[in-house]
């Protein structure tokens, strides 16, 4: 499953980069925020475009267990089971 | 401390007949018209269905903001202000560092009415009970100051950074606000313009007014007749207009092309007292305005060569014109040449003044007048204080030094500027 999940994450991930960040960049351990300098702003963004690819609804206080990628993989993940 | 002097060392335009100086410049030679026909306006069933907006292609979008920040953008504010106030920063030569803050530049950049689609947006959205996704950037888009907080950012703008709003004195205003700041030795250079949003939700209230003409929805670049004595109402249009301003030391020590210096101006208000209201001005207060403007930049008023002046077309342009000659004591051929920009942008709410100051200016750097356009017969209360001689119809080269410009607005606010050649 979570090999599906990755390459759609990382292109909604994509557009929020920071320009000097390169999207290669990008791997599951990455933080959001500390590894790939977005700025946390965009997080609420990224929640939106995540939850209209996967048809999923994330709560706002589940937003702190999408601070990794592999966080967040694992987040859809179970929220994909429990649909 | 001694005042510092003040000159222009940038412009940058986004005005509905030409987008960036050498299209803007051009257009004013030739007389060109930025009015059009908008179904969008016929379909809401306006009775002016024309209006004046800045073409703006993808790849100027492109030039000017990042993919990031086009995301979700809704703001035509915002875009029209980004791109007059970047292309005003990159004419001036000066630099932008990516990692510091220039604590000596600042900007103010004024609207009136800011990122009224991406409010509409928004709203649309909160009623239906989804505030949750209206995304991170719908505060930026629409706060008053979302411009000049754009460019701050883009621009790295550490003194001041902030907006003023005075309706359709808004952008003359600002320029006089930055030129006292820098006078006052607070600032080295200062970015000041000001934008506007358009189409219907800017332009209705106005539709309501009945201000607006009716009889052009087919003949669009006809519309605007300012000084005519067939004017039927203002066009609504909108855009953005942009001057940096800096200390002529800052200037000289760079080597900066300078386009003209600003001599001084005054803002004011006629308190809706007298003859003044909400909507109309009070005489004795444009007057004073215009007078201690000149008294400002230290001139007298026979040194005035040029006016341009707020002239919207509609029944006030007898009143300016009245207004204009008492204040500088001058009529007939004694009156000075007098052209409006209206005619061509139509008027362009909280922008028409640095759009207008961005024309004055190229006006005197390039030594000529753009032409009064669709001015077939003067209107009688206009000849009635001035010759018709002053009222050039053709774009004519002029050498002169001294241009006195001006806005008036709704809350009866009043400001006046005095540029000369450098």
């Amino acid at each position: 499953m979570s090999q599906d999940i990755y390459p759609q994450l990382k292109e909604i991930i994509k557009p929020y980069l920071p320009e000097d960040v390169n999207p290669d960049a990008i791997s599951h351990e990455s933080h959001l925020v500390t590894d790939l300098n977005i700025n946390s702003t965009h997080l609420v963004d990224i929640v939106l475009d995540v939850e209209d690819a996967f048809d999923i609804t994330i709560e706002d206080d589940e937003l702190d267990k999408m601070e990794t990628v592999k966080a967040s993989i694992a987040l859809i993940e179970q929220k994909l089971a429990a649909r | 401390m001694s005042k510092q002097r003040v000159v222009i060392t940038g412009l940058g335009v986004c005005a509905p007949n030409g987008v960036g100086v050498p299209a803007f410049k051009e257009a004013l030679e030739t007389g060109k018209s930025g009015i059009r026909f908008y179904s969008e306006l016929e379909k809401l069933k306006f009775s002016c269905q024309i209006g004046g907006m800045p073409l703006i292609s993808e790849a100027v979008k492109t030039k000017y903001f990042t993919p990031l920040q086009l995301r979700n953008f809704n703001s035509a504010g915002i875009l029209y202000g980004v791109v007059a106030g970047v292309e005003a920063w990159q004419d001036a030569q000066l630099p932008t560092d990516e990692e510091q803050c220039d604590f000596d530049s600042g900007t103010v950049f004024g609207v009136g009415s800011l990122g009224v689609d991406k409010y509409r947006e928004s709203i649309y959205k909160i009623d239906e009970g989804n505030t949750r996704r209206l995304g991170s950037t719908s505060v930026q888009q629409t706060m008053s100051s979302g411009v000049s907080a754009y460019l701050g950012g883009m621009l790295g703008l550490g003194n001041l950074v902030t907006t003023n709003s005075s309706a359709c004195t808004t952008g003359t205003e600002a320029i006089l606000m930055a030129y006292e700041r820098i006078k006052a030795g607070k600032a080295k250079r200062m970015l000041a313009g000001s934008t506007s949003d358009g189409g219907p939700y800017v332009w209705g209230g106005f539709d309501a007014l009945r201000i607006l003409p009716s009889k052009y929805n087919d003949k669009p670049t006809q519309a605007s007749r300012p000084l005519a004595g067939d004017a039927a109402g203002f066009v609504p249009g909108c855009g953005a207009g942009a001057l940096v301003l800096e200390s002529l030391e800052s200037a000289q020590q760079r080597g900066a092309k300078i386009y003209a210096e600003i001599l001084g101006g005054s803002s004011n208000s006629g308190g809706q007292r007298n003859e003044g209201s909400m909507t109309a001005p009070n005489p004795i207060a444009v007057k004073r305005c215009i007078e201690d403007a000149v008294v400002d930049a230290q001139i007298s008023t026979a040194q005035i060569e040029v006016i341009n002046g707020h002239l919207t077309a509609t029944s006030k342009d007898g009143l300016e014109i009245k207004n204009w000659s008492e204040a500088l004591k001058r009529s007939g051929v004694d009156f000075p040449y007098i052209n409006s920009l209206k005619g061509m942008t139509g008027h362009c709410l909280a922008a028409s003044g640095s759009i207008e100051c961005v024309a004055s200016v190229l006006e005197l750097k390039h030594q000529f007048l753009f032409p009064n356009i669709n001015l077939h017969t003067v209107h009688d209360e206009v000849l009635e204080h001035i010759s018709e001689s002053k009222i050039p119809r053709v774009k004519t080269a002029l050498k002169f030094n001294y241009l006195a410009k001006a806005s008036f607005g709704f809350g009866d606010v009043n400001c006046c500027l005095i540029f000369k050649t450098f």
